[in-house]
């Protein structure tokens, strides 16, 4: 067992936990918040993979850890663009949940 | 080694104990604080596995995160309180997580047979890294070696910007972004929107500076530039130009433009699309960050603001 | 001397990560948030204090001191603005009940 394979768990099991919450949380706003956590595990899985290919001076393989950052930064505009159009819809008195039971009472 | 080891595990628990907090505890405003949390503490997960250009964009990042999470999470706490009691049965709870499991389970079966020895690309990146000029191999990945990832990636945050203008409804279209705030100068807000921005611009600079050799770069610093100008938004002490300004959308496209002239520029000079003449590509380089710093701060700032609200709806 | 230099870092970040448990017991023990607040930035702002009082030594040159102290400085002022606002809704929460 060593620290890189560790990491490499706790990012398999933030996926977990992430997929988990983006079924049972009815609210979309913690489905958000769900979706961001499968995303850091799966750039922690990037980041673990980037740590095996230490070589020659290098702490970690540089490429995989350049696609991390670009990613990093797209899942940002992602969560902003997702909470906009909740905030929009919350703005219009649209339905607050994603079920078809909330559609008919509100 | 042990003790690293140690601390390592530590550091792993405390991250997924706050992860499951943020997905289990009831009130969703706790939940964004926990992942704001969250967000720093993979940070020193980054720099435990000796990535700290990502430990800094994961940092500088997360805490945009945070605030965009915050404000929605108190703008829709109504709405979402409401729906805390069409939490799924029992039966489907546990159905998801068996899903769940499987899925971590697989995965963790993948991080125990991974190739060995592990696949890497330093050998080529460090034999191509001197034709660059950068000593940081990081930025040499993301400006020269890969660079259309990041000249791409540029355009999906101006696409994220535009989708989330257009929201906007009718009457408000080409106005001001985000809801009118109101700031006394006497508020402490106030205080530090004048005390922290030229500490913060500086640093900025500073980052995007270093960047070509140490970790640091135009992500970063465009991140804190963003930071800064929230920072006076929020305040109240200045306004976002109205959407419609001419001069705002120069700002948001200026670093693509220049990424994508002097790529094409590549084409009769270097023989490739965005490929760098020889001894000119650091220069070049330094040329394209300053630019794309300039329009990733402009456009992530705005990504937080939001859409033009107008009057109308408050 | 680096045998001095070391045991000034050993103590002062030892006395510094004190202060920190000192104030987070602070913030799970205390009764209402304003000395929640209290436990959290004093405690806070002077173990991070130790600490990088504890770290100055050990840094390369001037320019690693200084970076230091400007983190501690930032965290110094992020620290009180957030406290006083977070301050002041608890007071106005207070007062609306």
């Amino acid at each position: 067992m060593t620290s890189i394979t560790l990491f490499g768990l706790c990012a398999a099991v933030l996926i977990g936990l992430g997929v988990y919450g983006l079924i049972v949380n009815p609210q979309p706003l913690r489905k958000i918040l769900a979706f961001n956590l499968i995303g850091s595990g799966v750039f922690l899985f990037f980041g673990m993979i980037a740590r095996r290919g230490a070589a020659s001076g290098l702490g970690g393989d540089p490429v995989p850890q350049a696609l991390v950052i670009t990613g990093i930064v797209v899942a940002f505009s992602a969560t902003a663009l997702a909470v906009a159009l909740l905030l929009r819809l919350d703005a219009a008195g649209g339905p607050s949940g994603l079920d078809d039971a909330v559609d008919g009472e509100s | 080694m042990m003790a690293g080891l140690v601390l390592d595990g530590l550091l792993a628990l405390l991250v997924l104990a706050v992860a499951a907090w943020t997905i289990g505890v009831c009130q969703t405003f706790a939940a964004t604080v926990g992942f704001t949390v969250y967000g720093l503490l993979l940070a020193v997960v980054w720099m435990r596995l000796a990535a700290p250009d990502a430990a800094l964009t994961e940092a500088a990042i997360g805490a945009l995160t945070g605030v965009l999470l915050l404000r929605a999470a108190i703008q829709l706490a109504p709405s979402e309180a409401g729906l805390n009691r069409l939490r799924p049965a029992l039966k489907l709870r546990l159905l998801a997580g068996t899903l769940a499991f499987a899925i971590t389970a697989t995965l963790a079966a993948v991080v125990f047979h991974l190739p060995e020895p592990a696949p890497t690309l330093v050998p080529q990146v460090t034999a191509q890294q001197a034709s660059t000029g950068l000593g940081n191999a990081v930025t040499a990945v993301l400006l020269a070696f890969r660079a259309i990832d990041t000249l791409l990636e540029a355009v999906v945050l101006i696409f994220a910007l535009v989708a989330v203008w257009s929201l906007a409804p009718d009457a408000a279209w080409g106005g001001i972004p985000g809801a009118q705030i109101k700031g006394g100068s006497g508020d402490v807000r106030a205080y530090l929107s004048r005390l922290l921005p030229p500490v913060g611009i500086v640093i900025a600079f500073y980052i995007f500076w270093v960047g070509a050799d140490f970790p640091g770069g135009k992500f970063q610093a465009g991140t804190l530039l963003a930071a800064m100008g929230l920072l006076a938004t929020m305040a109240g002490l200045i306004q976002p130009p109205p959407v419609a300004s001419r001069g705002l959308r120069w700002a948001l496209v200026l670093g693509t433009l220049v990424f994508l002239a002097l790529g094409l520029a590549g084409m009769p000079l270097a023989g490739a699309f965005l490929a760098y003449p020889e001894g000119w590509a650091k220069p070049l380089i330094l040329l394209i960050e300053a630019a794309s710093m300039l329009s990733i701060g402009v456009t992530l700032g705005l990504l937080v603001i939001g859409y033009p609200a107008g009057q109308a709806e408050q | 001397m680096s045998l001095l230099i070391d045991a000034w870092t050993v103590l002062a970040v030892f006395s510094g990560v004190f202060f920190f448990l000192a104030g987070t017991v602070g913030l799970l023990r205390f009764p209402d948030a304003l000395t929640r607040l209290h436990a959290l930035t004093k405690a806070d702002n002077l173990g991070l204090g130790l600490i990088v009082f504890g770290l100055l030594p050990q840094a390369v040159d001037v320019w690693m001191a200084l970076k230091l102290i400007v983190i501690w400085l930032l965290v110094l002022i992020a620290g009180a603005v957030v406290s006083q606002r977070v301050a002041r809704v608890a007071r106005a929460q207070e007062s609306g009940q």
